[in-house]
């Protein structure tokens, strides 16, 4: 039994980190009676353990609800669940494209964030009517007056248009459901026209192989029918198309305006497109619908197992995490002081730090990350254009003739007394200041020009140290620009430890080859001979610094004898020594690797 | 009769691995030094008699060895011994294990407890060598170390012992106390140099686990220095040995004659019976020690039980590692053998003879750089993840 296009609402929920998306949702849920109090699993939408943890969601997810409105009609309200951070702007994106709505939800004691509001723009941006909602009204802390003024300023609507809910309590929640029903447009699409059914999401089940998450725009899909993948080219059988609500509730059909999910009998998750439209064999010439960017990775790092050993248990990891995340991408990369690992492309910071812990806490794996790098753009003398994801890559300066570096569009948010503090961290950055913006007379949006290579590492960190943790933050990529950029390396007793090359503005470059000499004679060891540590920009030294010779390195004597004490002793030792690399002759701490890459908070 | 070989030669240290001898532990002190970790008991010297007893029962309970090369009487304070039981001790192991002719009975000595009359009568009951625990005579070193001796005592006892004709006279020091300065440390090497014993032990303090000096250094008080260590170390090699003391182990000098037999034994390989509480022996491919306590040593003993408080065997590679590991202290260095050959074409081996830290000096493997000596031994028990 299909239900009509106009009894169903199709809506996210944007919101940023812990302002209580989760929660919400499992409030909607409750009323809506897909599912009792009693087995609901707190956060339900958030399937997996880190994303509970972190309270940050990954995988879209569509969850269907049944909602008697207020006029007496029955109304189906599907929940398209969003990623909250821009990393996964790519599974925004496709999202939204699956809504004709979406819930803007800000916490009324924080307001609204960078990241929530580039989403929004986002869903502006595709035509969604938003809904703007404030939460945790119950806090004392709350200010959902001046919020909603706020608010009201961004969109251009009325301060009163904005919903004041709790989603602990369940207070305004009623008045929410009834406005997704009143304000969001229900869905255009005829039954009668060819099938098009956009691919939002997908993702690997172990027993069910490749499930899509689908969204029916015209036409319908059955049990038994055959698909056919506009941009892939490929057929499958339908295996069984369902809902959540939020359990899988296989249905006969999905119609117009419906949302689902779809299990063929494929079970590479490769060979599904996310963004692909899927129509009927007979229908292949129809338009496709707009669909995605592929996920372009923008932040690189070198992942290498601390135990050489585990290279090949790295690469099963990662295969098996590409099974649910198609934008993970890397190559093999060896290196003469980390041995054999990967060079991982990442969609941003927050990917690359959950990848790395997946890595870690599901996989068991003991890794060393090199500081992230960005992709540069190199033109050979020759004309051609390369791609350089890694220092080592990169070509002499006499054998090139132009380099370009990422910009990003970085939006701060921050309170209006930090701006300054932020424009001088900008500044260092090499930010170009492109808009200022005061949501309210007491907080500031500020938009730069700057490069990806100077927010990838710690920059975060700096900005919230600099603005008492009140500063929100978020980018997008900005195409590239050419730099006087040059590669400092880092040379152990006169040999480059490829580790810790970098790529650098030559403004910069003085003060990362002092800090990484000065932070290595700290990490590194006294060893038997004097190991000079120089930093330089191809033969030129630009710093340098001594790790002094071990003088002494024996007991007196052999504990009245007890020479088994003395053994245990030595091996113990040992057994420490182990977990440094050798490179060249020099012995490094497997730490130093790690430590010597953190940058300074007050940087 | 006493040899006048170099300490330093081959054929001495391997001539070692073959003897037997025996370490008897007297662990009473008057008082405990704060940097000693050694099992010692202060205040309770009213119970030597009581232990010397425990300690004769103990090797009259012992399997027989083969006669004794040398016996060592350490400590503790073996000084606080009464007349009377040296020869006992001495008595029981030669009705034991039969002692050789000539042969080496040290006995550790405190400068102030040595009289002319105490050293007449040890050298009545038999022994040859004594070992003052001299450790400075630095006034303020001596203080910071908690001896009860002054730079006095220790010309007194040197000399009395010598005027008693001990035939050879040891003294121990210790260097690197932060008190002690390049110039004290001259002064005590010229000053011992100048009261010409036969053998001087050079020990860098270390600050133990568990003693006071360890507490003091955590709550703030300056730790002895490595690289100062290191450069008195170099003085005392060099003041010692234009003084004719040739170093034959990383801390042991003596002249032609006078290293310690029981010491050599033991970097050796050789065979060692053990007696007392906390003694540690090597027999028949076994590492053993006895209990660390007085009170359970002595239940222990007069209930006609086993002092052995633990054991490994250490046979076969491991026993060849072994003898690599406390060989390589030894300035004559270690003879070929499978674990020379292995060490030398392992990576480490290689890197450390790169680095010119060993070498292969006419088949036998040297370490160049003593004070690199544990740097060496640990590079050596990676030899034991070999199947060999």
């Amino acid at each position: 039994m299909r239900t009509p296009t106009s009894r169903i609402r199709n809506f996210s929920i944007i919101a940023h980190i812990d302002h209580g998306k989760s929660t919400l949702a499992d409030r909607l849920l409750e009323r809506t009676g897909a599912v009792t109090e009693r087995d609901m699993k707190e956060q339900l939408l958030d399937t997996m353990d880190l994303e509970r943890e972190r309270g940050i969601t990954i995988k879209a997810q569509a969850v269907r609800l049944d909602y008697r409105a207020s006029d007496e009609l029955d109304y189906v309200l599907n929940l398209i669940d969003t990623p909250g951070h821009v990393d996964f702007s790519y599974e925004v994106s496709r999202s939204l494209a699956a809504c004709e709505g979406a819930v803007l939800l800000v916490d009324a004691s924080q307001g609204v964030q960078a990241q929530t509001l580039a989403n929004a723009y986002l869903a502006i941006e595709a035509g969604l009517e938003i809904v703007p909602v404030l939460n945790k009204i119950d806090l004392p802390a709350a200010e959902p007056e001046a919020r909603a003024a706020e608010l009201a300023g961004i969109l251009g609507c009325e301060p009163d248009d904005v919903i004041k809910v709790s989603a602990k309590t369940g207070a305004g929640v009623g008045e929410l459901l009834e406005r997704l029903v009143t304000d969001i447009p229900a869905p255009v699409g005829k039954a009668d026209d060819p099938l098009r059914a956009l691919v939002f999401d997908s993702y690997f089940d172990a027993y069910r192989g490749v499930v899509c998450s689908v969204r029916v725009m015209d036409g319908s899909l059955a049990q038994g029918d055959t698909a056919w993948f506009l941009a892939t080219r490929n057929r499958h059988d339908v295996a069984e198309i369902g809902v959540l609500k939020p359990v899988a509730t296989p249905v006969s059909e999905l119609g117009p305006g419906e949302s689902g999910y779809l299990i063929t009998g494929v079970k590479e998750i490769d060979q599904i497109r996310v963004g692909d439209t899927i129509t009927h064999p007979n229908h292949t010439d129809v338009e496709p619908l707009p669909g995605y960017d592929e996920p372009k990775p923008m932040v690189f790092s070198g992942l290498f197992p601390t135990d050489g050993d585990d290279f090949e248990r790295l690469r099963e990891a990662l295969e098996k995490l590409r099974l649910n995340d198609a934008s993970l991408s890397w190559e093999p990369e060896s290196s003469k002081a980390l041995g054999f690992g990967f060079r991982v492309g990442f969609l941003g910071l927050l990917h690359m730090e959950i990848v790395r812990e997946r890595l870690e806490r599901e996989y068991d794996l003991d890794l060393v990350a090199t500081a992230p790098s960005v992709a540069y753009r190199v033109t050979l003398s020759d004309g051609t254009e390369i791609e350089v994801k890694s220092p080592q890559d990169l070509p002499d300066s006499a054998d090139r003739i132009n380099l370009s570096e990422p910009f990003v569009r970085a939006m701060i948010i921050t309170p209006a007394e930090f701006t300054g503090p932020v424009m001088e961290l900008m500044q260092k950055r090499r930010g170009e200041l492109d808009g200022m913006h005061y949501l309210t007379p007491e907080r500031v949006e500020l938009t730069y020009h700057v490069p990806l290579a100077e927010i990838v590492f710690d920059f975060f960190d700096i900005l919230k140290s600099r603005t008492r943790g009140y500063a929100s933050f978020d980018y997008d990529p900005d195409g590239y620009r050419e730099a006087d950029l040059v590669r400092v390396d880092i040379l152990l007793a006169g040999s480059p430890v490829d580790a810790f090359s970098t790529i650098t503005h030559r403004d910069n470059a003085y003060r990362y080859g002092r800090s990484m000499a000065e932070k290595l004679r700290e990490l590194i060891p006294r060893q038997m001979f004097e190991v000079a540590i120089q930093a330089a920009i191809g033969s030129r030294i630009i710093a340098r610094e001594t790790v002094r010779a071990v003088r002494k390195d024996v007991t007196a004597k052999c504990y009245g004898g007890d020479i088994t004490r003395k053994k245990k002793l030595l091996a113990r030792q040992k057994e420490g020594k182990k977990r440094m690399k050798m490179v060249g002759t020099v012995e490094v701490p497997q730490d130093a690797f790690v430590a010597a890459l953190r940058v300074d908070a007050d940087d | 009769m006493r040899t006048t070989e170099a300490p330093d030669s081959p054929a001495v240290f391997d001539r070692a691995a073959d003897r037997k001898s025996a370490y008897v532990h007297i662990p009473f002190c008057a008082r405990v030094c704060p940097y000693c970790d050694f099992a010692v008991v202060g205040d309770r010297t009213d119970e030597m008699d009581r232990y010397v007893q425990a300690v004769v029962g103990e090797i009259g309970r012992d399997e027989p060895l083969a006669p004794l090369d040398a016996v060592f009487v350490g400590g503790g304070t073996p000084s606080l011994l009464p007349v009377g039981a040296l020869a006992r001790i001495l008595a029981a192991l030669a009705e034991r294990h039969g002692i050789v002719d000539d042969p080496e009975i040290t006995m550790e000595a405190n400068p102030e407890d040595w009289t002319v009359s105490r050293g007449a009568g040890y050298l009545e009951e038999g022994l040859t060598r004594v070992s003052f625990g001299v450790q400075s005579t630095d006034p303020r070193v001596l203080l910071a170390l908690g001896r009860r001796h002054g730079p006095r005592e220790v010309g007194v006892a040197v000399a009395s012992a010598r005027r008693a004709g001990v035939p050879s006279v040891s003294v121990d020091l210790i260097f690197g106390h932060p008190v002690e300065t390049e110039a004290s440390w001259r002064r005590t090497l010229d000053e011992v140099v100048e009261l010409e014993p036969d053998h001087v032990s050079t020990y860098a303090l270390t600050v133990e686990r568990g003693t006071p000096l360890s507490r003091w250094v955590a709550e703030g008080s300056p730790a002895p220095d490595p690289d100062v260590q290191a450069a008195r170390w170099e003085q005392a090699v060099e003041i010692l040995g234009r003084a004719g003391y040739i170093r034959y182990e990383v801390s042991n000098h003596a002249r032609p004659g006078h290293h310690c037999r029981y010491n050599l034994g033991a970097w050796a390989g050789a065979e060692y019976a053990a007696y007392g509480l906390g003694a540690h022996g090597h027999r028949d491919g076994i590492r053993f020690r006895n209990v660390r306590s007085l009170d359970a040593y002595l239940d222990r003993i007069e209930a006609g039980e086993s002092p052995r408080q633990g054991s490994e065997e250490v046979r076969g590679w491991e026993a060849e590692v072994e003898r690599l590991f406390t060989g390589i202290r030894v300035a004559a260095g270690v003879n070929g053998g499978r674990a020379v050959e292995a060490f030398l074409d392992s990576e480490d081996g290689r890197r450390l003879a790169g680095l010119g830290v060993i070498g292969l000096v006419e088949g036998r493997l040297v370490v160049r750089q003593p004070l690199f000596t544990d740097a060496v031994a640990r590079d050596v028990l990676g030899l034991l993840e070999m199947s060999s």
